[in-house]
């Protein structure tokens, strides 16, 4: 009894403990649950928002590319489409060909949309095609009531009016490859095209815009269930570009005359470029229509390269066109002054080695003037090993080459200008002073490329001031001319002023390597530099027998080049010209720049600013293109 | 020796239905009815296909329920054993039938319904265990002899359970099992010790004796963000749909998480969830609260009763029934590792709606008959 007893009451204090423990659970699970739900409570309440809100990304319209006269280069065509969702056809394959009847479409495009529709979801619209004319459009329209599941939108396609003359300055849009896919959603939008090339790539992110948002409540599976929210989407940035259209396309059609050269026009004292252009090109309207295997196999195929902007990756032996830097070079370091003379006998012997001035019987005695004038190579190789090879880079960089000049091209390429540390460090060999004077004539290892060149030009012409190239109008690059202008470049003026003599005469004094290219309107004379760009060493044998360029295959003859500025006095306007394999640059290459400079300054585009407000009255806001 | 007071002769049987404890139905139909209004909901507003068949099968397992509680007391402790070796042989019955070929299987097809047996094994162990202890003393409870015989009770169908293989269920008889061994009277020493055993052999278990799955749904536990859209992905979406339910709830048929489908299992296991994202923190904790109310019921009855075996039992189905609430809601709060357990009397399933009731019908049998004398 007892026993019993003392049973119940551990039985009773126990029981006690065990509904303790229950309602200390309880109280654990309604802590949890007012956690969960009060402090926890909006965190949740995201996620499941997210869960159930599918976020529709609304294409953004991309931002348009004009030149410094708002003239369209870029714009965004409508494009209609038809589409079909099969979910509201009561057969695709019957629907698709009622179409068939009204509009014109292939088997194997009907296949296509069969083979999709199997694929994807029931409520997905499919592309059944596109680029449709307005009649299409209306015929499918009128005809909507027997064709159930097809309906037509307009989408946008880019379209670039002036064709090949901007394919490689403003270059082209292209599906978004896998690698280009990062955060922003409008990446992933079916048909979204993203910057492939030039402008188009390079401010791609300011020209793509914001994309517009359309909230939709959506099932586990992704059924649309209803609108909750629309935000629309931002146009992109309109870029503004400094080059003049028409200039830009003259050039183009002078280019054309070559069968592969490129050329620059820029203006001296800002660097605003007018005109960049590399032939042969191709149609980026051809890119953005979806571009043909055979057309791209083509491009590819071209030996002269036709996808590459060579006017600023473009990278030659600069030739003679470097003989101002090497003659500022020894002005600077005064191994010559302006009344230095040399004897030009043919050559020059430099131990047992012989280097040829590229005039047979000698030019006799020159000075720097002349040596510019008739492009003398003796002078050059006098001068060429006392001045030293790093006095000549020095000078080769302050003027622009060797190095990428933050132009807002992303094909950009750096060229070359060699010194002892390079040589030593990328071939690791040490300079020889041969190396020397063949660098003194741009050749050897020199490089640069046409924009570069130009830039060298401006700054010879510009009273000595570092500008550098710009092509966007609107402050979307950084590397446009500071307010207060361009910095002084440590340069002497008289010997800027003596260059500019010798560039003076080279064109318009009787003997000038490039006196053909004479322009008779003194208001639109203008001066430069011919250059013959060696693309194979000339053999003994070859000199002797007398071989004659024009008759190696093309691939081995010269380059022509031409750097030029106008007018004469107060130069406004600088040039480059490479003619690739155009034998020689005072016949290929400067009458080329001779169109180009009397066309530029007749059109006179530095005259006028940017027009960069997309509407309203012009130069408002205008940026003055020309300084000083 | 107690005398006998009031019951001289067998009262009727319309006395003894005056006499059922008509709180606890009512609250064991509110409960319900919560569940009928959540499966409604699971179906997107639709008696079909749950909320129908839950309410015929409760209204067949209430009926169930009171025959049972009608029973004598003393005929069940005179069945309990037979009942216990027919529960162990059901799962013999299952665990051979699952070698013949039909896979890893845990019920018996009675045409009717699925039987499940484990299901009426946690009812069947805690009788078998409250038999054996009714005759004890404390005495008796601290010598170890005196327990192997209730640990093999307990260990033959665990083992059996652990091969369908069910982890939760046979977890969820041995806690069952340690509650009645605490109510009898056992040392605290031996719980002690059984924790210290237990620590030991985590390492051993998680070597040899758990499957993939369970390893990776303690791993996915403790780090449901790792993987949140595999194994994870219950958790997460659970804890989103109770924590954006707030305080007020989306509203009755609202709950987007369930209705779009994001919420797995939501009219079994994860249905808790639907409902407090419904009802928000207020509906929940009066679930909670009616669930309360329900084990204060159960505890004041085993305090009232005068045998072993009736406190026992009493005590020991509530607590069994309490573990399955507790085990459920925590799992579904990210509390404890997923582990397959319904949330009884609102969870979809026939079994387990019958097993509950059954096993409420047992306790109120043990109220009904609190004076009367089972044995001896």
């Amino acid at each position: 009894m007892k026993k019993n007893q003392d049973h119940v009451r551990v039985f009773t204090r126990r029981a006690f403990v065990i509904g303790g423990l229950q309602g200390a659970l309880l109280g654990v699970l309604g802590t949890r649950l007012a956690w969960l739900q009060v402090s926890q409570g909006s965190r949740y309440k995201t996620l499941s928002d997210k869960n159930r809100i599918n976020i529709k990304v609304l294409s953004p319209q991309r931002g348009e590319v004009v030149d410094r006269f708002g003239v369209p280069l870029a714009v965004n065509t409508q494009n209609f489409r038809a589409l079909i969702i099969p979910e509201q056809a009561n057969s695709v394959e019957d629907s698709l060909r009622s179409l068939q009847k009204i509009m014109d479409i292939s088997e194997k495009e009907i296949q296509k949309v069969l083979k999709q529709a199997k694929k994807t979801a029931k409520f997905v619209p499919i592309e059944i095609k596109d680029d449709l004319s307005w009649e299409d459009v209306a015929r499918v329209e009128v005809n909507l009531p027997d064709l159930p599941g097809l309906s037509t939108d307009v989408g946008e396609r880019r379209s670039y009016p002036f064709g090949e003359a901007t394919a490689h300055l403003v270059g082209y849009v292209g599906a978004v490859s896998k690698k280009d896919i990062g955060d922003d959603p409008v990446l992933s939008l079916p048909g979204f095209k993203i910057g492939k090339t030039g402008i188009e790539k390079r401010f791609d992110l300011d020209m793509r815009g914001k994309a517009g948002q359309s909230e939709v409540e959506v099932n586990v599976v992704g059924r649309e269930v209803r609108e909750l929210n629309k935000k629309k989407s931002r146009s992109g940035r309109r870029v503004v570009l400094t080059v003049d259209g028409e200039l830009q396309r003259f050039t183009q059609n002078r280019l054309s005359q070559e069968k592969s050269a490129s050329a620059v026009i820029m203006d001296a004292h800002s660097g605003a470029v007018y005109a960049l252009a590399s032939f042969p090109s191709f149609d980026p309207n051809a890119f953005t229509s979806g571009l043909s295997a055979a057309l791209w196999e083509e491009l590819l195929a071209n030996p002269a390269h036709p996808l590459t902007n060579k006017a600023i990756s473009g990278q030659y032996p600069p030739a003679s066109t470097f003989k101002m830097v090497s003659l500022l070079a020894a002005l600077q370091s005064k191994t010559v002054n302006s009344k230095t003379t040399v004897f030009c006998k043919g050559y020059y012997e430099y131990g047992r080695d012989r280097f040829h001035c590229w005039k047979r019987g000698g030019h006799g005695w020159v000075d720097g003037r002349k040596a510019l004038q008739v492009s003398c190579d003796s002078y050059f190789y006098e001068l060429a090993t006392e001045v030293g090879i790093d006095k000549i880079a020095q000078v080769a960089r302050m003027m622009g080459l060797g190095s990428k000049l933050d132009f807002e091209l992303k094909e950009e390429r750096p060229g070359l200008v060699p010194d002892k540390s390079w040589k030593l460090g990328q071939i690791g060999k040490k300079w020889q002073p041969g190396e020397s004077i063949v660098a003194s004539i741009g050749q050897g290892y020199v490089q640069a490329t046409p924009l570069q060149l130009a830039v060298m030009t401006a700054r010879f012409v510009n009273g000595g001031y570092a500008v550098k190239p710009w092509v966007t109008a609107d402050g979307l690059a950084e590397n446009i001319m500071p307010a207060d202008g361009w910095p002084k470049l440590d340069v002497n003026s008289p010997h800027l002023k003596m260059i500019k003599e010798g560039m003076d005469r080279v064109v318009n004094h009787e003997k000038g390597t490039a006196y053909g290219s004479k322009i008779e309107d003194e208001l639109f004379a203008f001066g430069g530099k011919t250059g013959t760009g060696q693309v194979q060493r000339i053999t003994m044998q070859q000199r002797q027998s007398g071989v004659k360029n024009e008759e190696l295959a093309w691939k081995s003859r010269h380059h022509a080049l031409f750097v030029g500025y106008a007018p004469l006095k107060n130069p406004r306007y600088v040039c480059s010209v490479v003619v690739e394999h155009g034998i020689g640059g005072s016949r290929a290459a400067a009458p080329l720049a001779r169109d180009l400079l009397l066309e530029t300054q007749k059109r006179d585009p530095g005259s006028t600013p940017v027009h960069i407000q997309e509407t309203g009255p012009a130069g408002k806001v205008g940026f003055k293109g020309a300084g000083r | 020796m107690r005398r006998s007071i009031s019951i001289h002769s067998e009262p009727s049987v319309l006395e003894k239905i005056r006499h059922l404890n008509w709180g606890l139905i009512f609250l064991i139909i509110a409960v319900s009815s919560i569940g009928f209004a959540a499966l409604y909901s699971a179906a997107g507003g639709s008696l079909s296909p749950w909320a129908s068949k839950q309410i015929v099968r409760f209204c067949i397992a209430t009926f169930g329920m009171i025959i049972v509680a009608l029973i004598d007391l003393k005929w069940w402790f005179r069945l309990t054993w037979p009942l216990y070796f027919l529960g162990l042989f059901l799962l013999l019955v299952v665990e051979i039938m699952g070698h013949i070929g039909m896979g890893a299987q845990r019920w018996i097809d009675l045409g009717f319904m699925k039987l499940q047996p484990s299901e009426l094994m946690k009812i069947v162990v805690v009788m078998a265990l409250a038999r054996y202890f009714h005759s004890s003393t404390i005495e008796d409870m601290r010598r170890l002899p005196f327990l192997v015989i209730p640990t093999l009770i307990i260990i033959a169908p665990v083992m059996l359970v652990l091969l369908q293989p069910d982890l939760g269920t046979s977890l969820m008889i041995v806690m069952a099992g340690a509650a009645m061994f605490f109510m009898a009277g056992a040392s605290i020493w031996l719980y002690i010790g059984a924790a210290v055993l237990i620590a030991a052999s985590i390492p051993l278990a998680w070597n040899f004796a758990l499957h993939a799955y369970q390893k990776q749904r303690i791993l996915t536990f403790l780090n449901p963000e790792s993987d949140p859209l595999g194994s994870g992905y219950h958790i997460t979406q659970s804890k989103i749909a109770l924590g954006s339910g707030g305080l007020k709830g989306k509203g009755f048929l609202e709950g987007t998480q369930s209705r779009l489908n994001f919420l797995p299992e939501k009219q079994t296991d994860f249905i808790f969830t639907l409902w407090a994202e419904e009802q928000g923190l207020f509906g929940g904790l009066v679930l909670l609260g009616l669930f309360g109310l329900i084990f204060f019921y159960g505890l004041w009855i085993s305090l009232r009763c005068r045998q072993n075996f009736a406190r026992f039992l009493a005590l020991g189905l509530t607590v069994n029934f309490s573990l399955y609430v507790f085990i459920n809601i925590a799992m579904v709060m990210g509390l404890i590792p997923v582990v397959g357990a319904p949330l009884p009397l609102i969870s979809y399933g026939g079994t387990s709606m019958l097993a509950v009731l059954i096993g409420f019908g047992l306790v109120m049998s043990c109220s009904l008959h609190h004076d009367s004398k089972v044995s001896r």
